[in-house]
């Protein structure tokens, strides 16, 4: 389907429209004053980057994997690691930190990529406990406590510390992300991964190492995993074993099943859903009765329940049906 | 010398509890073959109704007694509203409507019980020290809680080899629909599973509250803890569960008894007092990452 074709259907035009009011976000926030706004739709950009990588194998791959904050913890380490030994040039930080995510991403997929089922689910979970617990025994780098770190710097090309620049480079590398994974996706290589998803013993019979796409696919959606860390890092000047939680891991698998799996934007939509839902209930909340704001999980997690139960093409189902 | 033998035994007691808590996770894989992230959610809940009702029986025996079949009700309950209708769904929904149930419960307790940690005593007649060994004491409470946790591990095994219900259990472990077929009502065998590992879960809860103290959250840690301890055993085997828990519990304790003072030697107090439960852990992970790398299917389970 042609670029301007696909504007008629109604998911094309909700996700151009989407996609404009992305790409303008700083001017309004600046036209109406909500810097807030902005810090919200930096996380926002950057939980995308995450979530559409997990959905590569989790959405296309049906690779359940339940340590992907592991990446954003990687990420983050090796930039804040850096840049605590003085080493602050972009240019030198993120290559490493892309480096050091795919080989962990490696490692751990020829690990687990052994297992199936259940013991996948917990073994890449038991990868990224690992990670957890060695961030919060550096006691050189603030051990439990995190550390504080200075931003990269890209002398002469852009500053991280401004607000609206660095949401515009967050918005470009989505965009490149996106981009990727729609490449990805429509590949030989994409459709090997999506073939095995549905019968890995057919693929097998038609001579393709599943394993081995498989581990280069965990490959790469851990290097874009770890983009996203470098980015959550610079965006809180920040670095703590928090980072890389289970739970985070948890809210990863559940933006992407919440968006809609094995779709291009269904990561985005997710995100988008699960800030603004947690953004939207504590104030709704408080509403009902002062102070209940607080316990807004109490409402989100039987949504949760929910949605596993009833919402099985998630967001992006709703927009009809897709082609292709 | 002793203070290996104590170690080792508080590695076992630490196991025990463990297995109190992989037992009824591996019991509601194998059967139900359903991923539940909230049972250390249960957990939780079981330290809290004990010590809710220990405050007002004013008696450590008397709560911690009533608090079980209290658990076993909370757990009949979420298995009717949620967990029945998700032993049909694959295991990501699982993962996600029951990490749905921790938001929940952790959230639930902090409007029940308010946000601070709640501490249960240890109870008068348990406050002092056995001696194991001529010479050589040992906390009673930690003691009993090895007795207890053999105990329990003794019913187990019995219930499951000896009794009808266990037969069931193995029958439906290997295949649900015959047996189902056969006549057996498998939804009541599916709750009173569920509602065991409840009451499981809970029993290890409050033995562990006035070791640790009742948080929220108190179960989301050592729940991961009881997932690697069933890899590592195999899925859906109690023997495997049995054995991965002593194992994990021995070197949780050797790492927190031991490696401070051996990274002492060459790191400074507060580096190694920081890095060592760290290592511990990681020691753990590696355990099991091997155990998968030679036995996909971990130490007891089934070859598929």
């Amino acid at each position: 389907m042609s670029l301007l074709a696909s504007l008629r259907t109604p998911r094309g035009l909700i996700t151009a429209l989407l996609l404009l009011v992305l790409a303008v976000l700083p001017l309004l926030t600046q036209a109406f004053d909500q810097r807030y706004l902005l810090s919200i739709g930096t996380r926002i950009v950057i939980w995308s980057i995450a979530a559409i990588s997990l959905n590569m194998i989790l959405g296309y791959g049906g690779m359940v994997s339940f340590g992907h904050a592991v990446f954003f913890g990687i990420g983050g380490y090796a930039v804040g690691i850096l840049s605590h030994h003085g080493v602050a040039g972009g240019f030198i930080q993120w290559p490493v930190a892309i480096v050091a995510a795919t080989l962990w991403a490696a490692l751990v997929g020829a690990l687990s990529l052994r297992t199936r089922g259940l013991y996948f689910i917990m073994i890449t979970l038991a990868f990224a406990q690992l990670v957890f617990y060695v961030g919060g025994g550096l006691e050189a780098y603030g051990a439990d406590d995190g550390l504080n770190i200075s931003r990269s710097r890209f002398p002469g090309l852009v500053d991280l510390r401004d607000k609206a620049s660095f949401y515009w480079l967050c918005f470009a590398l989505l965009c490149g992300t996106l981009w990727f994974c729609s490449r990805f996706a429509n590949s030989r290589f994409g459709l090997v991964i999506r073939g095995a998803k549905s019968n890995e013993l057919r693929m097998t019979a038609l001579g393709f190492p599943v394993f081995r796409y498989r581990l280069a696919a965990f490959t790469l959606s851990g290097a874009f995993g770890g983009l996203s860390g470098i980015l959550l890092a610079n965006e809180g000047a920040y670095i703590s074993p928090a980072m890389m939680s289970w739970v985070k891991s948890g809210d990863l698998i559940v933006i992407v099943v919440l968006g809609g799996m094995g779709t291009l934007f269904g990561p985005l939509y997710g995100t988008i859903a699960f800030f603004v839902l947690e953004e939207s209930l504590k104030p709704l909340l408080d509403l009902v009765r002062k102070g209940w704001g607080e316990y807004w999980q109490i409402v989100f997690g039987p949504m949760l329940v929910l949605i596993a139960l009833y919402a099985r093409g998630g967001i992006d189902s709703l927009f009809g049906r897709r082609h292709g | 010398m002793d203070y290996l033998l104590l170690q080792v035994l508080n590695g076992v007691q630490l196991g025990l509890l463990m297995f109190l808590l992989a037992a009824g996770l591996t019991l509601t894989f194998g059967i139900m073959d359903l991923v539940n992230l909230a049972h250390g959610s249960l957990y939780m809940m079981g330290a809290y109704i004990a010590w809710m009702l220990i405050g007002w029986t004013d008696s450590f025996v008397l709560g911690a007694l009533l608090a079980l079949p209290a658990t076993f009700l909370l757990g009949i309950v979420v298995e009717a509203i949620v967990m029945r209708r998700l032993y049909v769904r694959d295991h990501l929904e699982q993962v996600l409507a029951t990490f749905g149930l921790i938001l929940f419960f952790n959230e639930l307790v902090r409007v029940i019980w308010g946000p601070a940690g709640k501490s249960i005593a240890v109870p008068a007649f348990l406050n002092r020290t056995v001696e194991i060994l001529p010479g050589v004491p040992y906390p009673a409470y930690r003691f009993a809680i090895i007795v207890v946790g053999a105990l329990v591990a003794i019913l187990l095994a019995w219930l499951v080899a000896r009794t009808r219900i266990g037969m069931l259990i193995r029958a439906g472990a290997s295949n649900r629909r015959m047996i189902g077929a056969l006549g057996v009502n498998i939804e009541l065998l599916f709750t009173l599973v569920f509602g065991l590992g409840a009451v499981f879960a809970g029993l290890a809860g409050l033995m562990a509250a006035p070791i640790t103290s009742v948080k929220i959250g108190m179960g989301d840690d050592i729940l991961i803890l009881a997932f690697v301890i069933i890899v590592i055993g195999g899925i859906g085997s109690i023997k495997g569960a049995f054995v991965a828990a002593m194992v994990v519990g021995q070197i949780d304790i050797v790492g927190r008894a031991f490696l401070p003072d051996f990274l002492k030697t060459f790191l400074s107090a507060s580096a190694a007092s920081s890095a060592a439960p760290a290592i511990s852990q990681v020691l753990i992970y590696i355990v099991m990452a091997g155990v998968l790398v030679w036995r996909p299917t971990g130490l007891f389970g089934q070859r598929t």
